[in-house]
């Protein structure tokens, strides 16, 4: 478990949260730009001086009731920033080694050696800093991190600065180090495509104080938060890949024990493999009955279970379960009423498109 | 060739920089790594007082600095309390003098490297787990190396150069503290200008190798970009 109690007064609000965030998984901060995430963040490695509380699995950071505040190099955590802040005077190898080289041999659980194999860095050992693209410059400061052998490891927006192309590179590398390393990360992120490919537990952020925090698959479900709108609005899933049409590269993907079941572009996941999907607002269309001559070919059965309005007048968000699944659908009023939706009624949801994210 | 009194003035002049420069860095260092990090308030106050030389007359520094290392000055007191006599017209004197004379030359441009190590590489360094001497002696003296690198340079050079307060403070004793400056305007006086030439233009040499091998030092790393 991971608790922070934190008051600090910044320009224009102030910020004031209380976390209590699981010792396991990525835990995402989300919310718009200076809304105290990476205030948070500072605060949690001591690079910033907030009042109250932070502790780690029983280790206390900072008690400023008991007087307690342990300054940053002793803390045993890892941080990466947007731009990588690598040591310019420093080749790779030695970026690499210099947290290394300042814990105790008994402290270090994880090996160099599978550090530079995890994030692919074997090639670049010998170059420096300046001779790095932004996606290498960001693979190296987080392998310089993860050296430290941290039981905590700070992220923040390490993928702002890249272009989508790096970005679409490091991601498979980040899902990579949280199933190999079991380390908790709190990642600070104000893009949704991020949370929801990476995040286990989303802390939703706004104004210096927490809208909402809980298991993401709730989280990105629920119609009563800013972040149910947006183009980029929808669920996160967890599957299991189920069976593959070879024939026509397709998979098919269970929810919750096959309770729904989505074919997806076959993107070569092994059966039985547990993926992630995403089903976006926008992708989902209503029905009462089944659509035949449709060339949508999800189709899932289920009942409203909550309805909300969008932001936009013209718009509502209606939430769909199927079996245990949530899937949320976004349609013009004028549909909702045409088909005279409410809560309760069963509906089959048209899944248009699902993104796979391993 | 230089007559022995002038390869005294020559060595005298060298020690003089040197140990000014030495004595220089160490003092400089953590005044200006102070300048460059702290938000105190009384910032400008001591960024203005170490500039002082910059702007003042070296015969008013020189005056003040005479008085004060006097008999009835405070420091001059004080030397003779801890019975090491009076500082005037001895090479110590003029060491001391030199410190604070040069003192700007060697704390901006410190100063100026220290303010140019980003904030972050140091915080990146706390993060793993670098201590506060540790980060300094690690990240911030081998980023601000260029930085040095003209310091210790202008501080001996402006040490070389300097007349008025050696004057005030030194006088003009051979082989204690006359230096080549004042050797040279000794020169003058007594219209030797052979020898006034000699080491004129052996100064003009020296400031021109000093400041060719400064810009060769400092020249920024030209490396190839290599990107995949």
């Amino acid at each position: 478990m991971i608790e922070a109690r934190l008051v600090l007064p910044r320009r224009g609000f102030t910020l004031d949260v209380s976390l209590a965030l699981p010792a396991r998984g990525v835990t995402a901060l989300f919310g718009p730009s200076g809304c105290g995430k990476t205030t948070v963040l500072r605060a949690l490695a001591g690079l910033e001086r907030a009042a109250g509380r932070v502790a780690l699995a029983g280790e206390v950071w900072q008690d400023d009731a008991a007087g307690r505040f342990v300054p940053t190099h002793r803390r045993a955590l890892g941080y990466v920033i947007q731009e990588a802040a690598l040591f310019p005077h420093l080749d790779v190898r030695r970026n690499l080694a210099y947290g290394l080289k300042r814990i105790a041999p008994a402290a270090r659980r994880i090996a160099l050696d599978q550090v530079i194999a995890l994030l692919g860095l074997g090639p670049l050992l010998e170059r420096r800093p300046d001779t790095l693209s932004g996606g290498e410059r960001q693979r190296v400061a987080i392998a310089r991190a993860l050296a430290t052998s941290p039981a905590l490891l700070l992220m923040d927006e390490p993928l702002a600065a890249l272009d989508a192309r790096r970005k679409a590179e490091l991601l498979p590398y980040l899902d990579r180090l949280h199933e190999a390393l079991g380390l908790p990360v709190v990642y600070v992120s104000h893009a949704i495509d991020e949370v929801a490919h990476l995040a286990d537990h989303l802390v939703l952020m706004d104004a210096g104080r927490v809208l909402a925090d809980g298991p993401v698959g709730d989280m990105l479900a629920r119609l009563d938060l800013p972040v149910a709108f947006g183009d980029d609005a929808g669920v996160v899933l967890d599957a299991v890949v189920g069976e593959r049409d070879p024939r026509w590269q397709l998979v098919r993907l269970d929810v919750d024990g096959g309770a729904a079941q989505l074919w997806a572009r076959d993107q070569g996941q092994a059966t039985g493999r547990r993926v992630r999907l995403r089903v976006l607002a926008r992708d989902v269309s209503l029905a009462r009955q089944p659509l035949e001559g449709s060339s949508i070919g999800n189709q899932l059965h289920g009942h409203v279970e909550a309805m909300a309005d969008d932001e936009h007048p013209a718009l509502t968000l209606v939430r769909v379960r199927v079996g245990r699944v949530p899937v949320v659908a976004r349609l013009t009023r004028r549909s909702a009423h045409a088909l005279g939706l409410a809560v309760g009624q069963p509906v089959w949801a048209q899944v248009k498109t699902v993104a796979l994210m391993e | 060739m230089p007559t022995a009194a002038e390869w005294s003035a020559v060595r005298l002049t060298a020690e003089l920089a040197g140990l000014t420069t030495l004595l220089l860095l160490l003092v400089g260092t953590p005044l200006a790594w102070w300048l460059a990090r702290t938000r105190s308030p009384a910032k400008p106050l001591w960024a203005a007082l170490v500039a002082m030389p910059l702007v003042l007359p070296p015969t008013v520094i020189g005056f003040y600095l005479l008085l004060l290392m006097g008999p009835h000055g405070p420091v001059g007191q004080f030397t003779q309390w801890l019975g090491l006599g009076r500082l005037p017209f001895t090479f110590s004197g003029l060491v001391v003098a030199s410190v604070i004379y040069s003192l700007p030359f060697v704390v901006q441009p410190l100063q100026q490297a220290f303010e140019a190590v980003p904030e972050r590489a140091l915080e990146a360094a706390a993060t793993l787990r670098a201590s506060p001497w540790d980060r300094f002696f690690s990240v911030a003296l081998p980023l601000a190396r260029p930085g040095f690198v003209t310091a210790s340079v202008l501080g001996f050079a402006h040490t070389v150069g300097e007349f008025g307060v050696v004057l005030m403070i030194g006088g003009n004793i051979p082989d204690r503290t006359r230096v080549l400056s004042v050797a040279l305007y000794d020169h003058v006086e007594a219209t030797e200008f052979d020898q006034a030439h000699r080491l004129a233009a052996g100064m003009v040499v020296f400031a021109g190798v000093v400041l060719v091998s400064l810009y060769v030092a400092n020249r920024p790393r030209r490396e190839p970009e290599r990107r995949p």
